[in-house]
Parts: C-alpha cells; structure tokens; sequence
C-alpha cells in the first residue's frame, strides 16, 4: 500500500521514511529500521512501558512533551512531531541527562530492561514539570510513573530518581529552534480521496469526506487499543484513517452549559479538564490506564471503542454525556448510554465519525463519585466501575444518575436503581434499596478479573460507601491512602 | 543503615572497593540505551525469525497438524516439528520426560507443537496462528488437588518425619486443623523468553541465550542436534530479569531455535511475544495444603501434621528441587518436635512449573506463618508472642526436622530489635483502639521472620569457576560462571577481584558469561552467585598475587607475605611500585598473569531418599514488620508502612543488597496480593499479559518503607563475610499476607481467617463475608 513520507525530528535533524506500511509500529521503525535498540519491547500492549519514548508538537510559545507508548502507536502517527528515544538525551561527550544520571546516582537501575521507559518518562516530568520550576513530589512521581513497571527494584530508588533529578546540573532543549523545525513541517492536508494508505485530515470536513470515501478504513485516534489489533491479533490494516490531527476534534471549550471535550482531545488532557470542574475525580483520573496511554488514547476513541470494561463511559453516563456524532451527511447527538446497543457494538454508521462529548457543567448541590475496583489500584482494568452522581433537596433526592462498568455486556446506566431512589428521601434504606436494585439489574459475568458473585457483591457495597460518604465519612477509599504517620 | 542513606555521587574510588555502595556495572549503559540484550545484537546476513505453534487443548491426542494456509503467507520460510529433530525428541532434562515438540499427545494449552519460521517475528507469528491443528480431546486435571486426587504425579511423594507427629497430635491440649490454597506467580521478566542460534562451520554452533545456565543450555542444544557439548558454546552478558524463570525455561528456546538454524541453514533468532510466554513457560508451583496442629496453652507447637501438594504441570522440570526446598522451609524459623511433612508432587496439564526466587522455599513459610497465626488468634494471644515462643533455641531446640543443626541463630536478637525499632508493640495497640472505632476501613500488622537454607540443595551443584586474566597494562579483565540478571553479581564480584589484587574498583572489567571461558558452571540461582563464583574469581586473582608477590619477593628479597597489594600498589618493605609497573616487569620475567580459580562449599552433604543432613552452609536471617489496611466492603488492600531488618553478613555492596531487599519484598506481596493466575475450565491461562495479570507498580509501594541491615559478618567462612541476598528478602513479602489476615480478624473477631492467596479484593470479600458466596468452601479462583 502506497503510503505518505514520514517525517520527523530526532536529535535536531529532519528523519525521513519511506515506504513505512500504515499498520507498522512506531517500535518496529525504531529498532527493525533505524536500528535504535535502546527502547525495549516489553509486552507489546501498553502495559509495561519499556517502549516508551517522548514526542513534542508547538503549543503555545513552546513545545508540549508526551511521553507514549512506542510498541502501540502507528509509526505515521509522529510524522510533524519531534521525537526522543533514550539514546538522544546524553550530550554528546556522554554528559548524561539529568533524568539518566539520577537513576544512576539513585541506584534505580537492575537489570536495565525497563529501564529506557523509565528514563523516557522521567525526561518527560523532566521537561514539563522540573523545566516548569514546579516540584515533583512523590505522589506526583508515582502517578506519573504508574505506566511504567519494573520488576527488580521494589521502585523505591525510581521514585527517589524522580525527586532528585531537579538537584542536578539543569539541561535545556532548544525549544525555538525546534519550534521552528517543527512549523516549517506542518503537513499538508491529505487530498480527499487520495490512494494514501495512512491519512491524517486536519479539519473535520476532509475527515467526514475520507470516512465517507473509504469506510472500511480503520478510524483510530490514540492507537491505544488498535495497537493491540496489530501486535496482539496480528491483524493488517491496509487503510488507516487518523483523525488527531483534526482542528475541530483536538478543542475543549466550555460554554452553553456544557464543557465539550472534542474526540481527539487525549485522555490526559480530557481529564484535566474534567477535573478542574470536578476536583473529586482526580484519584479516578489518575488510575485511568498510565501516564504514556492517557498521552496517546483520547476520550473519544474510549467511548467509541465501546468496551463493557472502559473506564471513561460510566462516569460520562451518570454526567448525562451526549455523544455527538457527525457525516457528510450531518450531525447528530445521543445520550450516552444510547450509543451502545450491545456488546462491542455501537449506533455509529459506517461514515460517521465522534466528533465531542458534551458534558453538562456541574450543578452546586451535585454530589458524584465515582469508583473503580481492581486488582491494582494504578494502569489496571475495572473488575467494577460505579459513578454515582446525586442532587438533592434537603434530603429529598431530586436527581439521580448512575453509571456502572464491567458488570454488563456494555457501559450501562443503573435506572433500576435510579428509579427506586429517584424522588424518595435519601437515608440508609435508600441506599440499602439502590445497591439492592443494583444487584439485581445486572448479571455480570465470571473472567479473570472477578467473579459474578464478587462483582455483583461489591456492587451494592460501593452504594453502602456512596451513602456513607454523603454522610461525611472520609478516608474509607483507600485508593489514596497514606498514613500522615505511624501511630502511636 | 537506612535506604536513603545509599544514596551517593560517585566519589573518587576509595580502597577497598567492598563495602561500598558501587553503581553496578552496567547502570550507565542502561540508561543511555546502549547496553545490549539479545533482541538488541545486530543480526547476521540471513537471520530468519521463529514463532511457536501452540497447542491450543490442555490435555489429548494430537492427530495431525497441517500447515497449509500458514505456509502460503508470505515471508513464511517453513515449519519445524519433532520429526525435524535429528537426535533424541527430549529434552535433555534431568528427569528426560519432556519433548522438545508435542509427540503423539498435547499436555497444556500453550505446549509447543512446532515452529514456524519466516523472514520477520511478526510474519512468523501470523503464520503460526494460522496451523490448524487437530487434536482429540482427553481428560485434564488442572489444580493440585483434581490430580492428587486422581493420584496423577510427576515424581513420588516424599515424607519427612521426626518424632511421633500422631501421637503428639493426640496429646496435645489444643488442636487446629484446615487447608491452604496458594497461587502461583508469573516471573514477569522485562525482557521476555529469547535465544538466538548461529551455525557456525564445521558443524559448530553459537548461541546467544537469555538464560540463567549457560552450561545447560550448551547440554540440551548439543543435546538435541546430537553433537557433542565442545561444539557448542553460549553466551550471555545479561538478562533482562530472570527470577528463576530462565533457569530451565531458556534452554527450550536456544534448542528450538537451534533446530530451526539447523532446517533452514540460517541463523535464528526466538523471541516470545509476552502473551506466549506467559502461555509456554511455567510459572512459581501453586500449592495446596491441609494441616493439623497441636498446641499448648502458650502456643507451642507440639505435633504438626502436614501435606503439601504442589502443582508441578505437565513435566517433572525442577519440582523435585522446589517441592524438597519447600519441605526444608516449612519449619521457617521454628522448632517442629513431632512432625511430619508429605510432599505430593502432582501432575496437572498446565505449564510445567518451574524456579522462583525462593524456589519453593516461600510456599513452606508461609503455611507455617498462617498456622501459628491461627493459633494466636485461637488463644487471643499477639501472634507475635506465638512465633517468638516458636523460634529455634540456641543451645537446645536446635536442630531442624531434616537432622541439620541451626548454628548461626540470630532470631531472637533481630526481632527483638525490630520489634523495638518499628514501635511493633505500641502500633499494635494502637490499631485495635483504632479499628474499634473504623466500621469500614481495618488496620492489620504483622512481624514475620525468615530463616532461608543457602546451597543447593543437590550438593553437587555447589562448585564454580572463574578466569582472571592481568593484561600488560595492568587492566584486569574478569569472567566467572555466573550470569548478571540485575541482581548485581558481575559489580559484586569486580569489587572481590579489585580489593584481591588491591586496585581500584574501574581496572576491573567483567565480561560475558561464556561456555567456552568457564566451563560447566551451575545455574546462577539458590541466591549462591556471589558466594561461589565471589570466591573463585577471588582465587583466581589471589592465584596472580601469589604470582606477582614471589616476583616482588625475588626483586627485593623479601618474604612474598610481606608484600602488600592495595590502593594500585605493590608494596614491599624495602620499596612501592604501581601495580602497573609491577605487571609489566612481571610480563617481562615471564610470569603468569592470568589465571582460574575454583570453589566448592565446605560442609554440605545430605541423603536424597531421606532428605536429612546439612544441605546448607548456613542461613540468611531476617524479619519484616508490615501495616496493611483493608476496605471491608470492596476487599481491597493497601501496605501502609514496611520496616524490615535483615541479615546479609557484612555487606559486599549495601546499595545492591538493600535493592534486592526492597524488589525481592515487593515482588513477594505482589505473590500474595495481586498477582493471581486464573486458568479457565478449559485449561487456557486467562491471564497471560501484563493487561490482567497485575504486578506491584509505583503506586503500591509505601513511603514509609525502610530498610536496616543486621550489623554482624556471616558466622560461616564465606567471601567477605557476607550472605546470599536474592532470595530470602521475597519472603518477607509474607508479613503483608499476615498483617491482611490481621485486618480481617480485626473486621470478624467471631470467626477465624480462612483466606486463599493471593489476597485480591475479591479473595479478601470472600474471607470477610463468606455467606455472599456461599461458603467457605467455594473456589478461590473466578472461572
């Protein structure tokens, strides 16, 4: 398949590809075609981040730096992005870069392995927080470093690496001069109904245009879980659509009662936003997959991909998300919870694309929470997924929203439940009646995650936590839990 | 020593190098990106890429495998099957039972059939999806207990006595019984499964192999291509993690790989893909118990009856070894009178299990540690005052239930100082007025000790080799039969070699581990890699001193024991030379400047068919105080704080010893938290990627987390003083297991803790509300 020059910046200089095919893995170009082996390839799926590598793009007066995972991103997808692996940050006399020589001063290293993602991700805290002046503390280190696993040292000395590498000899880049590399670069919009295999539209009517032109190319965003179509199920993809780079698609704005996150917006972004409305979703949004995934998947292709087990879709039904979808034909919006009609399956017709979510800011008397159950707390998958958000009056309720993951073939809304509290006066018993409601709406399955008994179980517990936590307890989440310090 | 205080710029090299707190030798190339792994080597003209062919059935008879549509794909090379193997269709294993390809019947979902073979990994991999492969189905027994049951083993049991386990039982004022289900634990290795086979001429071969034993690796390879060992020669500069995991399991790679190259006439390079590795290679043994006790009214132990079955898979691989250490282990710390253990070995059609740091060695702890528990929380005593009243005596009460004296006690003085040092006994008190007070949230701490046996328990294992050799000027290149896995060894070792020779630490290189350079080396395991390959290369060296200091000696017309080697320099009364300028005089005058050395453990011994003697040299102490807390309406978990004192001798490089301190704790609460294998009905393995099988991450590990290292010299003549570190710190991972269990007695006083491990949510809930899934009794694992 024919497919456009890739073009990128490493290490100052212009990189140009040819002939890369559209479904080729950034990792593979890395060590199969540049012969840069330093990035490893630990899993192949997003999950252990010894892939990871640091891209930028221009976004304001400087560059934004993403730390991602390189073995599931499509190689095209950095083309007009400058680009780091963990062999481009040493000076050339073999000074090593602050986020190198911490993990060697901190004995953060064992058997090496995972070390190039650690290093990568550290350049990236390194660039966006230390460069900023703004201190890495612990948690921020954990949270930022949960995408990264290591299987020798326990992490302590890691983290240690990561709040000391600002005590080293500062390193800059030369943003301007890279900015300036990286504008001369700007693509072209693909031409409409080009043979390209891979296309990257930058404005919604070209995307709408494409999608119509080739439906059965693969539309993907993030390529956080078509990745894994590609390594895992060892699928080709002879066309791919991307839509990143899509204007329309990479906004957030707030306005007409809505903060509205465009579908190409990344996860990370997509959740900042989010909880600078509702700062009770931070924890929640930090446990959301690893810093590398949110960099690269985007809000849009989670609610898209219409997994019963993504994370974003119960809290986005009980916010009462619309889901706006466009075509050539035009647009039009769903309730969330509309948007899924079975498992895997979607009401998106074969031209559509998602175009934003619109989110209905919060109201005062809103009271949300939403919880996550895992077998770990950070980058690991919902065995149960509950959003509960409640407006009341007095102690009447007045409204209620409840969206709940992995205990249905898709992302559901609890109206059961719903229904027997909605109206009713919000005590103990309602809350005895919502988690009963809860149980018996869903009939979730045994995998390897939990069991049906357990999930349905810990269904109605997390209503018990809900109505406790309505009452004022604090501290009976232990998803950010911390001793302030030992007793006595 | 705290953790914090190893943090340290590199200082000009102080003499001697040991003791201090080296960066290990590869770390500046790790993060630059430049130390090389085996994917990593640039690959020889005509390198072709294999991919395995899986069975995709637990247990049955395979009818015939047809690779049509695979060969049509382009790129595709060919396949190779067991009718490919020039020499034996086994393995060259020390029980022979395993075939190199699935013969007339398939054993596990995940067993090898073949492979396929193609110009890249990914083309080999689509390919290998694509055989079809027809199978007739047979029975499968896929846990411990459905195969003990159906009497299926991979060896014989075992029974070790002492005393009248019976009639003590019988005796007793008190008695307990109950089960014990433990999982298993994938290694999860960064770097995954991979050789890479090159033919060479004359019908030689190189293989470059992620693997902890080279030697067995060169032996199975030979092996199976029918040549002999000295046509062979593997090489490994580092793994990228093993854990136990490419002890056996990377010579299956380097064979098929080998017998691809030999097919096709090229070389070849295997490396898994992380979900078939997962599916291929076994895991830590899963094991079974069920046990009597009996006890006084103080809590001690006076007769225990004990079985243990272990889930071995489909071969026998090391589970003899694992299954023997576990019966070594499961006195932990304490004193067995009447005893009696019986080890089943059983047969189930899974992954043949394998070593795990600690190789078995956790799974006899920690049945011993719930039982005690038990006991204390039968009595309403602190569990503490149950293990403490347990421990080995120092004048009596001193001999272990397999007839081997316990010399170098220390128990008692190292809890004694943890217990005061982490405020054990105050934070106890603490948390129950705490608890009492928290309906949801339920604090739990525990102190569990840890006593590990160090050799191998097959005596003969116990030897090294190592090759110094002193180049004319003066650098000192090193190589011993160990292999650097992280943990260290290589940097351990270079410090041993520049204090023997007395120069700084950066005149001594380690290079490649190498078939060719040390022949026959054991397997880099049993934590015994410094301990034997430190003391070969120090006589190696010490061999050139002698060498250098006789020659010195002439010179100057001295004794050669009055010549001194420290700081890069020769010193003898009557002048000081550099080092080397001593070298090249010496090179000059024709003397020797290179040399082996070889070490074998004093004092071992023990009889195989009754498992008593003295199978270790000594022991490796060390204690662990764990806080946890649990959400009694989820099941979930959180360490809160770690304070763990142990016992490396005197520390040969304290950084590294505290990093495997730290990673082997980590590593043992994942084991018992929430790294859970989950094998379907069908015998598949659910979890088989990092997506659902959960190892520790940043967020796991607790900021108050400390480290102390007991302050005295191992009691045993070893090198430097010190003692084996890799394995016995992933046992005090068992303290956040008891400290759990701790949390749920707190949350249900009425009842006692039945808990299967791993303690994910769901395993907690199911402790904590039995009644919501139906007893006690259901299984712990979801299907």
């Amino acid at each position: 398949m024919e497919t456009q020059t890739i073009r990128f910046i490493r290490r100052g200089e212009l990189i140009t590809l040819g002939n890369v095919p559209p479904d080729r893995t950034l990792l593979e170009v890395l060590r199969e075609d540049l012969g840069a082996c330093g990035t490893k390839e630990g899993c192949g799926e997003g999950d252990c981040g010894a892939c990871t590598v640091v891209v930028a793009e221009p976004e304001g007066a400087g560059l934004r730096y993403r730390a991602i995972n390189s073995c599931i991103r499509l190689a095209h997808s950095v083309d007009g992005l400058a680009l780091w692996t963990v062999e481009d940050l040493a000076q050339a006399d073999g000074t090593l870069h602050p986020a190198q020589e911490s993990m060697v001063q901190c004995h953060g290293s064992q058997c090496g392995f995972c070390t190039p993602g650690f290093v990568m991700s550290l350049f990236g805290m390194y660039q966006n927080h230390v460069r900023a002046g703004r201190e890495i503390t612990r948690h921020l280190a954990q949270a930022d470093l949960s995408g990264n696993l290591c299987r020798c040292t326990g992490y302590r000395p890691i983290l240690e690496a990561a709040q000391r590498m600002a005590d080293l000899p500062a390193t800059a880049i030369d943003e301007a001069n890279l900015v300036a590399k990286l504008t001369a670069l700007r693509v072209q919009p693909a031409a409409p109904g080009s043979a390209s295999g891979y296309q990257m539209p930058t404005t919604l009517p070209e995307l709408l245009a494409l999608r119509r032109d080739h439906p059965g190319a693969q539309v993907v965003a993030g390529c956080t879980d078509v990745g894994l179509w590609v390594t895992k199920q060892h699928r080709r993809l002879p066309q791919v659509l991307d839509v990143t780079r899509v204007r329309e698609l990479r906004q957030i704005e707030t306005g007409r009662g809505h903060l509205s996150i465009g579908a190409a917006v990344p996860l990370a972004d997509a959740f900042a936003a989010l909880v600078a409305q509702r700062p009770s979703l931070a924890a929640f949004a930090e446990r959301f997959a690893g810093l590398p995934v949110r960099n690269s998947g985007t809000l849009g292709g989670n609610v898209a991909n219409g997994s019963p087990i993504g994370d974003s879709m119960p809290l986005l039904i009980a916010l009462d998300t619309r889901i706006v979808l466009a075509s050539a034909r035009g647009a039009r919006s769903l309730a969330l919870e509309d948007f899924y009609t079975g498992y895997r399956q979607t009401a998106l017709a074969a031209d559509e694309v998602v175009v934003r979510l619109d989110v209905p800011l919060p109201a005062p008397d809103e009271f949300l929470r939403v919880y996550k159950i895992s077998k770990r707390y950070d980058d690991d998958i919902s065995a149960v997924c509950l959003a509960i958000r409640m407006h009341r009056a007095g102690d009447t309720i007045t409204g209620v929203r409840i969206g709940a993951g992995g205990v249905a073939a898709t992302p559901a809304r609890a109206r059961q439940a719903e229904a027997a509290i909605e109206g009713q006066g919000w005590s103990e018993a309602a809350a005895e009646a919502a988690a009963n409601a809860l149980r018996t709406q869903f009939q979730p399955i045994s995998d390897m995650r939990a069991s049906a008994a357990y999930r349905r179980e810990v269904l109605g517990n997390l209503m018990r936590r809900f109505w406790l936590e309505s009452q004022g307890a604090s501290d009976i989440n232990l998803e950010r839990y911390a001793l302030a310090q030992l007793m006595p | 020593m705290n953790a914090r205080d190893t943090h340290s710029t590199p200082a000009p090299a102080p003499t001697p190098a040991m003791g201090a707190s080296r960066i290990h030798e590869s770390a500046r190339a790790q993060v630059a990106g430049t130390a090389t792994y085996i994917d990593d080597i640039p690959e020889a003209r005509g390198t072709l890429h294999a991919a395995p062919i899986l069975s995709p059935v637990a247990h049955g008879r395979l009818r015939g495998v047809d690779t049509q549509a695979a060969q049509a794909l382009p790129g595709v090379r060919g396949v190779v099957l067991a009718a490919d193997i020039p020499g034996d269709p086994l393995l060259a294993t020390f029980m022979h039972d395993e075939p190199i390809f699935a013969l007339d019947t398939v054993q596990h979902v995940g067993q090898v059939i073949g492979l396929v073979v193609a110009d890249s990994a990914m083309a080999a991999r689509r390919a290998a999806r694509k055989i079809q492969i027809d199978i007739d189905p047979l029975p499968a027994w896929l846990d411990a207990r459905a195969a003990h049951a159906a009497q299926s083993y991979v060896l014989p049991p075992v029974v070790v006595r002492r005393g009248a386990a019976d009639s003590a039982l019988t005796a007793s004022c008190h008695r307990l019984d109950g089960q014990l289900e433990v999982g298993g634990q994938e290694h999860f290795y960064l770097e995954g499964q991979v050789a890479y086979a090159l033919p060479l001429e004359q019908g030689q071969w190189r293989i470059h192999s992620s693997t902890q034993h080279p030697g067995e690796v060169q032996h199975w390879v030979a092996h199976a291509l029918g040549l002999a060992s000295h046509a062979v020669t593997v090489e490994c500069r580092r793994m990228g993690g093993g854990f136990g995991g490419k002890e056996t399991q990377a010579g299956h790679m380097a064979v098929w790989a080998a017998l691809a190259a030999r097919k096709f006439r090229a070389p070849v390079k295997l490396r898994l893909d992380r979900d078939d590795d997962f599916m291929v290679t076994g895991k830590r043994h899963p094991f079974a118990y069920d046990w009597q006790v009996g006890f006084d009214d103080q809590g001690l132990i006076t007769g225990l009856k004990l079985t243990m079955l272990a889930n071995c898979g489909f071969s026998a691989d090391l589970s003899g070894p694992v299954a023997d250490r576990a019966i070594f282990h499961s006195d932990n710390a304490y004193f067995l009178s009447d005893v009696e253990i019986t080890s089943y070995r059983c047969k189930t059609h899974t992954q043949s299990h394998t070593a795990f740091r600690g190789f078995g060695g956790p799974q006899g702890m920690i049945v011993i540690e719930a039982i005690l528990s038990d006991i204390a929380r039968h009595l309403g005593l602190d569990p503490l005052d149950v293990r403490r009243r347990n421990l080995y005596g120092v004048q009596d009460r001193n001999v272990t239930h397999y007839q081997m004296k316990v010399e170098d006690n220390i128990l008692d003085p190292l809890i004694t100082t943890l217990e005061a040092s982490s405020g054990y006994r105050a934070r106890r008190e603490a948390l129950a007025t705490w608890n009492a007070r928290s309906p949801v949230i339920k604090r739990g701490i525990a102190i569990t000790p840890v006593k590990f046996g160090i050799s191998f328990t097959a005596t003969l294992f116990n030897q090294a080799g190592a090759l110094v050799n002193v180049f004319t000027d003066g650098s000192v290149q090193l190589n011993h039969g160990g292999t650097e896995m992280g943990q260290g060894l290589h940097t351990k070792v270079m410090q041993i070699v520049a204090d023997e020779l007395g120069v700084p630490f950066d005149r001594v290189l380690c290079t490649a581990t190498e078939t060719g350079k040390v022949p026959n080396a054991s397997a880099t395991a049993a934590s015994a890699g410094t301990d034997l390959n430190g003391r070969a290369a120090q006589f190696a060296a010490r061999n050139i001193r002698d060498n250098l200091a006789a020659f010195v000696a002439g010179l100057d017309g001295c004794g050669a024991g009055a010549v001194h080697f420290a700081g890069g320099q020769v010193i003898s009364p009557k002048t000081t030379r550099g080092f080397d300028e001593v070298v090249r005089l010496a090179y000059a005058n024709r003397i020797q400047l290179w040399s082996d050395g070889f070490y074998r453990t004093p004092k071992i011994h023990y009889d195989k068919t009754t498992l008593t003697g003295r199978p270790f040299y000594y022991f490796s102490y060390g204690a662990a105080c764990t806080e946890v807390a649990i959400d009694t309406l989820t099941g979930e978990t959180r360490v809160l704080a770690v304070d763990i004192l142990h016992d490396v001798g005197t520390s040969i490089n304290p950084a590294i010893d505290i990093g495997q301190i730290e990673g082997g704790y980590i590593q043992g609460v994942g084991w018992l938290t929430s790294e859970q294998l989950v094998w379907n009905e069908r015998g598949e393995l659910a979890t088989h990627a990092p997506s659902t099988y959960k190892i520790p991450a940043t967020g796991d590990v607790p900021e108050h987390f400390k480290i102390a290292l007991w302050p005295e010299a191992n009691r045993e003549d070893n090198v430097g003083g010190s003692k084996a570190v890799g394995e016995p710190p992933f046992m005090l991972g068992i303290s956040a297991w008891e400290a759990i269990r701790d949390a749920v007695a707190a949350a249900c006083p009425q009842r006692s803790v039945v808990m299967q491990a791993p303690a994910t949510p769901e395993n907690v809930l199911r402790a904590l509300r039995p009644e919501a899934f139906g007893g006690l009794t259901a299984p712990s694992h979801p299907r």
